[in-house]
Formats: structure tokens, sequence, C-alpha cells
């Protein structure tokens, strides 16, 4: 099966790149920091970018580290913003393919937004970490989860 | 082989750069195959200057800051480098936080942004500082227009001297209060350096151990490589230590010394690679071979 022009038991082989970051004017990244634990300790290759970054600094991360998930995490009520900027940017530099998750505080009614921007997750606080390992296992499965793919599906998150 | 993907990252487009990078780093593409395809690219013409260059030294010592005074300086003079950073894989789940990126935030610069490249890497299976693999990502970056290719490995201790096996000079960044005079005079890595940085002149005792430093190279045979006093945190004998590492030459010491490193990485790779190492660990672990039978099989490859 051929995944973005890559065959998906090549990707599974080897570790996943994953690029976890924080956009915006937003200081707390305890959040960012347990996922991006949790995706090392089941073998990925996790890229933390640090604090405070820009749509453009992010979307060129995940480009030069050829990343196939970007993670975003947002505690400032700013994702409406942040999150869909990220993701016009990440189709506009031709990476479609991208698979898009988020999190942090990010209210149930502001999530069917983010969905059409092409995020195809977004983890609310509780959110069991085993969940999102699951998440990352079903998203590599499809052919359709990219950024920038149009596809209807999406993770249905429990908290 | 993905021809368009090739040549898409020879004509400089960076999401392409990044792709082939990783299919070198997964072997679904050798390096080989590329230049048996684009012969142009690679040029055997002796440079007068190096092509790449590793930085390495204990953790915390200032590797990451002090890269990133050196990019901005040498991104204001125009040369397009690339920066190859290397994080610990776990050896436990095979997985890698890397966090080199945190640091550098001369790609932040919009003017600097497009001669900067920054790749972070874990070790995977590698022992050592610098996977092999990586050789073939400096040369690769090198023929496609990167001017200048700087390694930064894992901290590292004294006697880690593997990444000699894949570049072309070693500076070796150390910083104050590293022990008394006896602690520069114990051989390892220094021996190595083609230049050594002392960071964090900020902070007293640096000074004094650069001269500890020079002392013991004085006391040895050849040439005493440079040493540069820096603080990248205040900004000072940042366009020093940038000069002198562009020009850098080759101190020609442990000629010998490196190539033993080249020659134990190859050969590391080769055992690494190997499509019996999954079964032959599995039979020493169950104790029905012994490490010398092993390493014959391993060796009729």
């Amino acid at each position: 099966m051929l995944l973005g022009g890559r065959d998906f038991e090549d990707l599974m082989r080897e570790p996943l790149r994953i690029v976890v970051a924080k956009p915006g004017l937003d200081g707390h990244d305890r959040g960012a920091k347990v996922v991006a634990r949790t995706l090392r300790d089941a073998g990925h290759e996790v890229i933390y970018t640090g604090l405070r970054r820009t749509a453009q600094q992010i979307v060129e991360t995940v480009r030069d580290e050829d990343a196939r998930f970007l993670g975003l995490s947002s505690l400032s009520g700013a994702h409406n913003h942040l999150f869909p900027k990220v993701c016009e940017l990440l189709v506009k530099e031709g990476l479609h393919d991208v698979i898009v998750f988020g999190g942090g505080i990010i209210p149930s009614e502001d999530r069917e937004e983010l969905f059409s921007c092409g995020m195809k997750a977004i983890f609310g606080p509780g959110t069991p970490t085993a969940e999102i390992l699951e998440f990352i296992v079903k998203a590599c499965e499809r052919t359709d989860a990219g950024v920038g793919q149009n596809s209807e599906w999406h993770w249905e998150s429990s908290a | 082989m993905d021809l368009q993907l090739v040549t898409d990252a020879i004509q400089g487009d960076r999401r392409s750069i990044a792709r082939v990078l990783s299919s070198l780093e997964n072997r679904t593409l050798n390096l080989s195959d590329i230049k048996d395809e684009f012969p142009s690219i690679f040029t055997d013409s002796v440079q007068d200057t190096w092509s790449s260059l590793a930085i390495t030294g204990a953790p915390g010592v200032g590797k990451s800051c002090l890269i990133d005074k050196i990019l901005i300086d040498w991104s204001s003079k125009g040369i397009k480098t690339a920066l190859l950073a290397i994080d610990p894989s776990s050896p436990r789940t095979g997985g890698a936080l890397l966090g080199d990126r945190v640091r550098i935030t001369a790609i932040d610069n919009e003017q600097y942004k497009d001669l900067i490249y920054i790749r972070s890497i874990a070790t995977r299976k590698s022992s050592g500082s610098a996977p092999l693999i990586v050789s073939d990502m400096v040369e690769f970056l090198s023929a496609i227009g990167w001017e200048r290719v700087i390694i930064e490995t894992v901290g590292s201790g004294q006697s880690e001297v593997r990444c000699a096996a894949i570049t072309d000079r070693i500076v070796v960044v150390e910083g104050p209060a590293r022990g008394d005079g006896v602690q520069a005079e114990k051989a390892g890595l220094l021996e190595l350096a083609d230049a050594v940085i002392v960071n964090k002149s900020d902070i007293s005792g640096a000074s004094q151990h650069a001269g500890e430093i020079k002392e013991s190279f004085e006391l040895g045979l050849g040439q005493t490589p440079p040493i540069i006093l820096t603080s990248a945190l205040l900004g000072e004998g940042i366009e020093e230590a940038s000069s002198v590492l562009l020009e850098l030459e080759d101190t020609g010491r442990s000629k010998k010394a490196k190539w033993r490193e080249r020659l134990l990485a190859h050969h590391e790779r080769k055992i690494l690679e190997s499509d019996k190492l999954d079964e032959i660990l599995h039979n020493l672990a169950i104790g029905s071979t012994s490490v010398e039978s092993a390493l014959k099989q391993l060796g009729e490859d």
C-alpha cells in the first residue's frame, strides 16, 4: 500500500517522525511534554519545537524534519485562530499528507471547525495517553488522513 | 528509486531534500544509487577547505547555543549551512526526543532561513555519538550545494571519538571547571580535535582551563590546534570562533587514529545491518551459540 508515495510497511518498520509544537503566545507546555514523552516511549522519534512558535516556523520545521505527524498544543484559547492557520500553511507548502492532531483546552463546540480544516483528532485534558497511540496507528492505516486530503474521517476522542 | 524526488531535491526543494535524507536513513535509498543516476553532482575535485565538521563535547557545555551563534555569523556572510543535530535513541523502546532545534534561533530570522537547513537525527541502532549513515547524508547535502555541514553529536564523554569516522574536522567544546590540569592530560577525544572551544567564558575558570588544555597540547607532539574562548551567552569570542572554524585546517595529527575510528564504524555498520543479526542475538541470549562463533558467522557476510 502506498501512503503519500511511501510504502506502509516501510513506515511502520522505521520509527515515525512526529513534530510536537506550541504555536502562539502560550507558555504552558506540560501537556505537550507528556504527549512527546508518550510518543517517545512508544518508539517514535519526536521533534519538539519549544514554546511560542509561529505557524510559519512550525510548517517549516515539519517540512525540514520530514515529519509524518504534527501535534499542536494550545491552552491559551487562541486555537481557533492558530490551528487553522497552521493547516492552511501546510497545504499551501504542499504538505497535504501530514496528519495533524491537537490538544489542550479546546471546548467541544470549537472542534467541528478544526476538523473541517483537516485536523484529525482533538484530545482534551484527561485523555488516556494510550488513546493517542491508538489514534496514531489508526491514522497510519488510512491513506486519506493527511491535512489536505479532504477526508470526512476523524478520531472521536474520549475527552 | 524515485528519480523525481531526487531531482527535486537537487533543485533545492526543501521537502524533497528532507525526504531523500529520510530514505537514506531508512535504507530505502542508497547513496551509491544516487551516485549512479546523478554522477555529475558528485565532483571529485579536491576542495581547498572542509565540507563537514563535527562539534562534540560533554552534555551541557553549550554546543547548541554555540552552533546557533556560529550559524548566525555564517549566514550573515551568505554561507549555506546544514546542521545535522544528533540525539540518542532509547535503547529500550527505540524512541527518541529530539530537542536540539529548541536552541537554534538563527533559522527564525527571515533573512537567513533559506541559508540554513536543520535536521534532527536519532542514533537508532548505532552505538557512539553519531551513526555512520550520517556520512551518507553529509555527502548528499554537500553534493546538492550545502557548502558547510555541521554535525552536532550526542553529548559525549572523554573517549567518544566515533564522530571522527564521519567528518573532515572535529571541534571539541569544553566548559570551565571541568576538572583540574590532570583531566586535560588524559587521553581521548581532545587528542583528535582540530580545534578546541572553551565556552562559558563568562564563568570563572574558563580561561584557566583553556590554558591547561594549551599546555597539554604543547607537551605533546605535533601542532597545537587553535584554542578559542567563547561565551555563547554573551556573544563574546563568537566572531573569532566563526572565522577560525571556517578556515580550519586539518592538523594532520592522529590521522591513523581517525582511520581506526572509520574502520571500526564501518565494521559495526556491517554487523548491525546483517540479516542474521536478530537470529544470532536470539541464539546468544538462549545460550545456544558463543560470542566467538557469532562473530565468525557475521564475518562470513
